[in-house]
């Protein structure tokens, strides 16, 4: 587990819980860090704003750009224009799914559920969820991108189409990742079940808010240091920064 | 089976030894509705009927075209490429890929396929991406999402309507160790993909400038774009 408050560590500015498929709009001013942990089984759905709301997390510019097709760290993720918006900066995880998107309607399995019969154990997709959440910003449709997945596991098989394969059961209870933030960005999370998870069985996620920690020089910085994108886009950060 | 190739309309049987996976387009270029060249570096924007029929020409061989596609009705049912791959279930689009809206609507369908894969995983060039990519020196040189940007103003496609989108005729592989690297290509002149549109389609295309990697051959040419409805 990394430092946390209590040892000779960034301060916990806030803890906050999302419940099982729920959403939560999180901004992060840049140099703060979240410290996400999950309960065993979750998945968090997560979309990146940048302080330019049309700048926004690319997943494909972000793979490319670091030659993977998942994230993990310390890689950066990056927004359309370039700029690195956060840091992956640990995780007790190997790697974290960006290829599925998130759940929609026809993932929410079992009957139709309504608040006025199942109050707040009501189902909505991740879709729904964040749409929501989004629309509080004065955002909508156009502002979905492709999220980060974290805490899910989908493998690229080596067939001729690259099938996909869902591997249930990534995540145990505790698992947890880091994220330093490059930019002032709003994170959108949702912990609605992967797209591609058999069951319906969500979990909670955990966020502890970090302050920024002592600046240490970006080219001791494990993210800096991937790769030469991975450093181009710190650099660009930095001189969008002022 | 009639094969036809951007070099005019030809006729010759499918060889045998072709993967199953290949398909030629029966449809002949001389009862085409739309028949233009793009260049590298240009683009078009097709207004498709829904059943409509267009055809993507990779005229030099090595070319990417990138696309995206839109609902006519509705430009924020728009492509959406990590839906479409999710719920194939494979990374890659080829013939019989259902090319799916943000909404899980069907926008197109590909018909025919003499490629054999095409990538939706690396998005489309720009400028800010290729100076991440490959250094500053390179923001100036020109990349897809200024054609997209030039195209889309006439039908209101602008910075937020734009997302990821296909880059045809790209091949891209994914180790198993879940590294994404540009293939050797099935590079051939005269390779096509066809759709057939699901609904009434936008379709903004790109011959793409890169210049920087392999993706064109280090030799960005024109592709033809067909069209029958």
């Amino acid at each position: 587990m990394p430092t946390t408050a209590g040892r000779a560590g960034p301060e916990v500015l806030y803890t906050h819980t999302v419940p099982p498929a729920a959403a939560w709009s999180l901004p992060l001013a840049r140099g703060r860090s979240v410290l996400l942990t999950a309960a065993a089984g979750a998945n968090l759905a997560m979309l990146v704003l940048g302080p330019d709301r049309l700048d926004r997390l690319s997943v494909a510019d972000t793979l490319t750009a670091q030659g993977r097709a998942c994230v993990a760290p310390p890689m950066v993720l990056m927004s359309d224009r370039g700029l690195a918006l956060l840091s992956v900066t640990g995780s007790s995880l190997p790697s974290h799914d960006a290829l599925c998107g998130m759940g929609a309607e026809r993932h929410v399995p079992g009957a139709a559920t309504s608040f006025q019969r199942d109050r707040n154990d009501w189902r909505r997709s991740a879709r729904t969820l964040v749409l929501s959440e989004l629309a509080k910003h004065g955002l909508g449709e156009l502002d979905l991108h492709a999220p980060v997945s974290f805490f899910s596991r989908v493998c690229v098989q080596e067939d001729a189409a690259g099938s996909l394969a869902y591997l249930p059961g990534y995540c145990r209870d505790g698992d947890w990742v880091s994220l330093r933030a490059e930019q002032d960005v709003l994170l959108v999370l949702c912990t609605a079940p992967h797209p591609l998870d058999p069951q319906w069985a969500p979990a909670a996620v955990q966020a502890r808010v970090l302050a920024a920690g002592p600046a240490a020089p970006l080219g001791e910085d494990a993210s800096y240091r991937l790769c030469p994108q991975s450093a181009r886009a710190l650099e660009q950060s930095l001189r969008a920064s002022g | 089976m009639t094969a036809v190739t951007g070099r005019g309309a030809r006729t010759s049987a499918a060889p045998a030894s072709r993967s199953a996976r290949e398909r030629y387009s029966p449809r002949t270029v001389g009862k085409a509705r739309l028949d233009v060249v793009v260049e590298s570096g240009d683009g078009y924007l097709a207004t498709v009927p829904h059943g409509g029929h267009l055809r993507l020409v990779d005229l030099h061989g090595s070319q990417v075209a990138a696309a995206l596609l839109f609902d006519a009705a509705d430009l924020a049912n728009r492509y959406s490429a990590v839906d479409t791959v999710r719920e194939q279930g494979v990374s890659q689009l080829s013939r019989g890929s259902v090319l799916l809206s943000a909404r899980l609507d069907p926008l197109a369908r590909i018909v025919a396929d003499s490629c054999g894969r095409h990538d939706t995983l690396t998005g489309v060039c720009a400028q800010e991406s290729n100076a991440v990519r490959f250094g500053e020196h390179t923001r100036h040189q020109h990349a897809c999402r200024e054609t997209f940007l030039r195209y889309g103003a006439a039908r209101g496609i602008g910075a937020r309507e734009l997302s990821a989108g296909i880059s045809f005729f790209k091949d891209v592989a994914v180790a198993p160790s879940g590294e994404l690297a540009l293939g050797d290509g099935t590079a051939a002149p005269g390779r096509h993909v066809e759709l057939r549109t699901e609904r009434d389609v936008l379709v903004l295309v790109s011959c793409c400038p890169q210049l920087n990697d392999a993706s064109n051959g280090w030799n960005p040419t024109p592709v033809r774009l067909l069209g029958w409805w």
